[in-house]
């Protein structure tokens, strides 16, 4: 299995590759990728200069193009899959449609892999995208259960990648639009969920407010720490009780499947978090390279251990907040 | 010039029991709606209408004149999930409507409709679409008018548009069923509880604003969209199919009320305050205006009239 590490800016990407990524992914500097965030992402040059230092040192470079344009902002997309046929990146992530006949058709020769984004959760689904724009990989949403990942792999010849750590989404990706509910954006269409844009911090007497779009969606009382205002990570009232209704801020951390996750077939563990520090990105991608390369040597006897749980739980988002009174295990 | 749309109802999306199925599709047999959407979008575990229960009804719609297009699943995850797709897709009586690219693929090369959870965000893909069969493409919910008109001049002949102009929104859906969570209940000893909130589960912001509604597996919007004052716009862009959503109460009077202001019979002003009165929560129409979902703003509907 290959480790797919996230890279949001030049360090971030020499950390990752420094660090023992097989792969990294990023985006450019616009609404053409789904972690569109000020200060992140790559120009023009920067671009060069990354591609060139994960290349020289074996390790490949994925674009991720994976928002969905409409038709006033066609033709941007369309010079961003100009652009990245151009850098010759080893991979572009796209999600839409159109974008992927635009590259299938006008660059045959490049590879495509469908993003998260692309929503596509079983194998009828991945059939249609291989056969129309001849995908080689897809990164599958997470919402399937193990036996339900692996029923998809046994049934595709398209490679399939797994997000292994980081931000959870619980929603099926691609297909959420809560954001733009609260705010106008999402990721879909502007490349962000809860937009830090639409984020209000409140002090009141009931303690510290995090709203989004007005929404509010966490009541810090003192001595709590205060997250991010992800508007499925908040904190609701239903029926009378309230709770993290629909998820509480944790991260996703997949160490102890490594061994299932091998044996079913996957191609490539991805790291999420292209909008973190180049402190995380070495971190994260350390830890997995050496669980991987644990998993890998010998299965059978391959155990988290304790150092990784350790240091992947000091970059996890659950250690930005208590968890809820009402918290419920996953199913 | 444009004709009036035509009124469907889209599938019902919420559990309600089969004997509350069938007498709700009995008053829509009578009711003005053109088109009709059946079957089960949302959970798979939903059972209490079997699918040949939905041919069931399909076909007593059919002779009542409706034309009966059979909806599917929007998250698929099980092969049970695709055998059941698999079925209603091969029927050859009545067109299939795809929530998923899964359907999609299974649909290719025959007559089909996209959903609004089918993300058709552009022209390309719809052209690329319509070389597989698609007759009709709903359009996704969180785009503006702006971007409707561009896809209205440059789509291909023969694809009709439909426009969700009536319901709680369909946000957002779920390996986890959020309806199980709220009773503390595990998804796979849900105990059927959807079927104790007919119109889904509000759920509200610790300040008590109404925000969402929890159907499930799938999140909804608490506001209901409404698009009334927008009939006249979308005739003018060639809105074929305009698309109600069913509520547990006052479809009929709903349905009433937009086939009254599509052909003249009453102001879209009055239907709306009529309609404001048959909503669970209040109503939103922020997306139409290229603003948060959630938003409610004001009509513009003399600035067209000028024209």
């Amino acid at each position: 299995m290959d480790l797919v590490s996230p890279a949001g800016n030049l360090p971030s990407l020499k950390a990752a590759v420094d660090s023992g990524a097989n792969a990294v992914y990023f985006g450019f500097r616009d609404d053409t990728n789904a972690r569109h965030f000020a200060g992140l992402n790559f120009g023009p040059a920067k671009i060069a200069d990354g591609i060139r230092y994960a290349q020289q040192r074996g390790v490949k470079v994925f674009l991720a193009l994976n928002t969905y344009p409409q038709p006033r902002g066609w033709s941007r997309w369309q010079r961003a899959v100009d652009q990245a046929a151009d850098l010759g990146v080893d991979a572009m992530i796209a999600a839409d449609i159109g974008v992927l006949d635009y590259a299938a058709n006008s660059y045959p020769e490049l590879n495509l892999h469908l993003s998260v984004q692309g929503s596509a959760t079983n194998y009828e689904a991945l059939r249609f995208y291989r056969e129309r724009f001849g995908i080689r990989r897809a990164v599958l949403p997470r919402v399937l259960s193990l036996p339900q990942v692996e029923h998809v792999v046994n049934n595709t010849e398209v490679e399939i990648e797994v997000f292994g750590f980081g931000s959870l989404c619980v929603m099926v990706e691609g297909r959420c639009i809560l954001s733009s509910y609260a705010t106008g954006l999402s990721p879909n269409t502007y490349g962000a969920c809860s937009p830090a844009s639409h984020v209000e911090w409140r002090e009141t007497q009931d303690g510290l407010q995090t709203r989004l779009g007005g929404v509010l969606i966490e009541t810090y009382r003192d001595g709590e720490n205060a997250g991010y205002p992800t508007l499925c990570k908040g904190s609701f009232c239903v029926a009378g009780n309230t709770y993290h209704a629909i998820e509480e801020p944790t991260s996703l951390n997949t160490l102890a499947l490594l061994p299932a996750l091998q044996q079913a077939g996957i191609r490539a563990i991805k790291i999420e978090g292209r909008q973190r520090s180049p402190v995380y990105v070495a971190q994260v991608t350390r830890v997995w390279r050496a669980a991987l390369d644990a998993c890998r040597r010998d299965p059978e006897s391959y155990r988290p251990q304790a150092e990784w749980m350790a240091e992947l739980g000091k970059v996890s988002e659950g250690t930005q907040t208590t968890l809820g009174a009402y918290s419920r295990p996953w199913q | 010039m444009s004709n009036n749309p035509r009124l469907s109802l889209g599938p019902i999306l919420y559990y309600w029991s089969r004997d509350d199925v069938f007498e709700f599709y009995r008053r829509i047999a009578d009711s003005p709606v053109d088109i009709v959407y059946l079957g089960e979008t949302v959970c798979s575990k939903r059972m209490l209408m079997r699918t040949d229960d939905w041919f069931d009804l399909a076909e007593r719609l059919t002779a009542a004149g409706k034309e009966v297009v059979l909806s599917t699943l929007a998250l698929l995850e099980a092969e049970s999930e695709l055998k059941r797709l698999r079925r209603i897709c091969a029927n050859e009586a009545y067109l299939v409507e795809a929530n998923d690219m899964g359907a999609v693929q299974l649909l290719r090369g025959r007559p089909f409709v996209a959903g609004h959870s089918v993300n058709i965000y552009n022209e390309r893909t719809l052209r690329l679409l319509a070389e597989e069969g698609l007759k009709r493409w709903v359009f996704p919910l969180e785009l503006a008018v702006g971007t409707l008109a561009d896809m209205q001049s440059a789509r291909p002949a023969g694809i009709e548009t439909e426009v969700l102009v009536y319901g709680r929104l369909p946000l957002a859906y779920s390996a986890r069923c959020f309806t199980a969570r709220a009773h503390n209940l595990p998804k796979d000893d849900c105990q059927y509880r959807c079927l104790d909130y007919p119109d889904g589960l509000t759920l509200s912001a610790q300040d008590d604003t109404r925000f969402l509604a929890l159907n499930g597996i799938q999140t909804q919007s608490a506001q209901t969209c409404n698009l009334i004052a927008e009939l006249e716009r979308m005739r003018e862009l060639g809105v074929d199919v305009v698309r109600i959503s069913p509520q547990s109460r006052h479809s009929d009077r709903i349905i009433d009320i937009f086939h009254r202001c599509s052909t003249g019979g009453m102001e879209p002003e009055e239907g709306g305050r009529h309609l404001e009165r048959l909503m669970p929560v209040g109503s939103c129409n922020g997306y139409w205006h290229g603003e948060a979902g959630m938003q409610v703003t004001q009509a513009q509907v003399r600035e067209l009239s000028a024209e």
